[in-house]
């Protein structure tokens, strides 16, 4: 029903186990996914280059990773993973003049207050505790941007220029996500949404384990 | 046997296991996920799950061996191995884990033996169940029939 190609979002989480309930969640939700063990695998499939991020695309690099386009809506990411955790991925992300566009979120096994509010002030649009659930899905609609990297190209004039028009066209594109914010579980776009929500609204009341302080808490935590 | 009757007894099968704190709401929700599309979810995940553990158990028990403990390696599997029971529901084993993280802590060696032979029984004897269940649940399949959906309410 859509005219609009799927979004594309990116997980990363050093757990294959964790990789399969996230792929299988994002699918089930209509999102196209790819899934990377590591932080430096995100940012090689980001076409992310830390000589490129120095320059001003006055040198533009001929390599095939840097002329691969790689539309990437949201990125979704474990906290503690070995090597580079969620946080310093989100950091490189944020500092980036070609990924910062990108909506990251986290996902971690324990909630900690001080992590929480860390990964919000460094940009991070939502944490998710782990596990997570169907249910969390639909807190993810309200911030997929539709944000293309931009290849190094030859005219660095035409870079800049695009850019400049992209902008507005994402805070467009904000405004209506934020208008629709309201009512996120109206939002679903297919029938398999409405009735996995349905689903889930039968399902949540009735398990007395954990549900309350991972439901509510973590994001208004802040 | 009647197919009524093999998917009673796979119901009350598996809501035993949710009964005696095996499993948790979580691996309601990896029910949820499988569907005709995805047929095979839960017992992928629970393989990759089996794998998984029976490594980490290794990894821990020669860790938990040595001369001189190395409790940041102790600590780093065993919030690995909590972290992955909690992905699929296997409530018991996690809370072990979380209990045998208070010890590694405290770089009590006695008690983290005692953890380490308890998230083994746990965990053996939460396979040896949902082993059972998949066999349960391929009988009824291959009698024609589908695997009840769980009412969550009834217990």
């Amino acid at each position: 029903m859509e005219v609009e190609s799927q979004f594309h979002v990116l997980a990363v989480d050093d757990s294959l186990i964790d990789r399969k309930l996230i792929e299988r969640l994002l699918k089930t939700s209509s999102y196209q996914v790819t899934t990377v063990d590591s932080g430096s695998k995100a940012l090689e499939f980001l076409g992310f280059r830390e000589e490129d991020e120095q320059s001003s695309s006055d040198y533009p690099s001929i390599s095939p990773s840097s002329q691969r386009v790689v539309e990437v809506n949201l990125i979704i990411t474990d906290y503690c993973m070995p090597g580079m955790t969620g946080y310093d991925l989100l950091k490189k992300i944020k500092e980036s003049s070609s990924l910062r566009n990108i909506p990251v979120v986290i996902m971690s096994s324990e909630n900690v207050p001080s992590r929480v509010s860390r990964c919000l002030e460094e940009g991070a649009e939502e944490f998710f505790l782990k596990p997570v659930k169907l249910s969390d899905m639909s807190r993810l609609r309200p911030h997929m941007k539709r944000t293309k990297l931009i290849p190094q190209k030859p005219e660095p004039e035409k870079d800049e220029k695009q850019e400049e028009e992209l902008e507005p066209e994402n805070k467009h594109q904000i405004q209506q996500q934020s208008n629709s914010n309201d009512h996120p579980q109206t939002q679903s776009n297919t029938s398999n949404n409405k009735r996995k929500a349905a689903v889930e609204e039968a399902i949540s009341p009735d398990i007395t384990t954990r549900r309350p302080r991972y439901s509510g808490g973590v994001t208004t935590a802040v | 046997m009647e197919l009524g009757l093999m998917q009673r007894r796979l119901e009350d099968y598996t809501k035993s296991l949710f009964m005696e704190g095996l499993l948790d709401a979580q691996f309601l929700q990896l029910q949820q996920l499988q569907d005709e599309s995805n047929p095979g979810f839960v017992g992928e995940v629970v393989s990759l799950f089996f794998d998984d553990s029976e490594k980490l158990l290794n990894e821990l028990t020669s860790a938990m061996d040595q001369q001189i403990v190395d409790f940041r390696k102790v600590d780093s599997y065993v919030h690995q191995f909590k972290g992955s029971s909690s992905s699929i529901g296997a409530q018991r084993i996690k809370n072990v884990c979380i209990l045998f993280r208070n010890y590694i802590e405290e770089q009590n060696i006695e008690a983290c033996l005692r953890c380490l032979q308890q998230v083994k029984q746990e965990y053996y004897h939460v396979k040896s169940k949902l082993e059972t269940l998949f066999r349960l649940e391929q009988q009824v399949l291959a009698a024609g029939g589908s695997i009840p959906a769980i009412e969550v309410t009834s217990f």
